[in-house]
């Protein structure tokens, strides 16, 4: 089944909602049983976050939209250099976010489009 | 070092509104502002509508499970493993929930009026209740945490709009530089919150086999990511825990 069958409203509910949710509910439910430290639970949590990192590899290197214009170099390098800037600022991430975007659009503006 | 400082007065009126005034100067007001603008900008870059947007904040409220729903609406993913990895992605909810319920719950707390801070709880609201709530009287948390919770949402669902407006509206290089605002603020929010090895690892190893899994064109690439960079950043941390027992 894809998108266009569904319709994105509906998609939204089932595909983007409910698997979401289901784990703030659950959260209520297993209050008692589950030790948050669990391995399972621990095991889980580092999947999540490989998960979260492909996607935000992903989304840097994306072959489509507005960012595929920008030539990849830029892309890459602005987030290594606003990932530095974060870790020589004690971890600040409003200084990463900053100095990362700043890179990317004095980047984008050299060797964009 | 002199004396411990004295506690504060127990707040024992007022939750809601002290919540919204606490989220307001909370540096995750900011943090989410600019989030939401990479996701509304990513909205509109994918085609999707700008009430479809603003509903995928209220509803879902989890920036990574939101730009992985939009990335694996394209053409070309299925549906389920959409839904697998959103689910994946939110795990991290279940436990922040698990540790939550202690601090809000009475034994005259009803099911009902737990859904709806539970449904605000991401990390951003999590954190800020589990700060103030020992200066605040136990009957008054959840309505704190709802006051926290409603105006971060409500930041969000704002900035969604105003990310998607300005996409459709800047130049190229400003729109592109909206898009790169969802990566790099998740990228650093992210190590910032990775503490353990375990989590380091994990980071590290899913920013270097997403590209590649992707790359090489797999079916369930991202769960394929996250199940190798997952799977060996436990392995390290286990044989880390066996040579350095915990003291």
């Amino acid at each position: 089944m894809t998108l266009a069958e569904l319709g994105p409203y509906l998609a939204l509910i089932l595909v983007g909602f409910l698997p979401n949710e289901v784990w703030r509910v659950m959260g209520i439910a297993v209050v008692r049983g589950l030790d948050e430290n669990s391995q399972i639970i621990v095991w889980v949590r580092a999947v999540a976050t490989a998960i979260l990192a492909g996607v935000m590899a992903q989304l840097i290197m994306t072959t489509s939209g507005a960012l595929a214009a920008i030539p990849l170099f830029v892309r890459v390098g602005a987030a290594a250099i606003g990932f530095a800037a974060f870790m020589a600022a004690r971890k600040s991430v409003f200084v990463g976010v900053l100095v990362g975007e700043l890179v990317f659009l004095a980047g984008a503006w050299m060797y964009g489009p | 070092m002199s004396a411990p400082p004295a506690p504060e007065p127990l707040i024992a009126s007022g939750g809601f509104v002290l919540g919204c005034r606490t989220a307001l100067t909370s540096v995750f007001a900011f943090v989410i502002s600019f989030t939401y603008i990479g996701f509304g900008a990513l909205c509109h870059d994918y085609g999707l509508s700008m009430g479809w947007a603003m509903l995928s904040t209220a509803l879902q409220w989890a920036g990574p499970a939101q730009v992985i729903l939009v990335t694996g609406l394209g053409p070309g993913t299925s549906l389920i493993e959409t839904a697998v990895a959103v689910s994946l992605s939110s795990v991290r909810l279940l436990p922040i929930v698990v540790a939550l319920m202690p601090v809000i719950r009475q034994e005259s707390t009803r099911l009902w009026q737990l859904l709806v801070p539970v449904h605000f709880m991401a990390v951003s609201v999590w954190i800020e209740t589990i700060r103030a709530a020992p200066r605040i009287a136990r009957d008054q948390r959840i309505a704190f945490c709802n006051g926290v919770g409603l105006t971060l949402l409500s930041i969000g669902v704002v900035f969604t709009a105003v990310g998607y407006t300005i996409q459709a509206l800047l130049p190229a290089v400003f729109a592109a530089g909206a898009m790169f605002m969802t990566p790099i603020s998740f990228l650093v929010s992210t190590a910032r919150n990775a503490r353990l090895l375990l989590d380091k690892l994990a980071l590290g190893l899913g920013l270097a086999i997403g590209p590649l899994m992707a790359y090489s064109k797999v079916d369930f690439d991202l769960l394929w990511t996250g199940i190798i960079a997952g799977t060996v950043a436990y392995g390290a941390h286990r044989l880390q825990r066996r040579w350095r027992p915990a003291s």
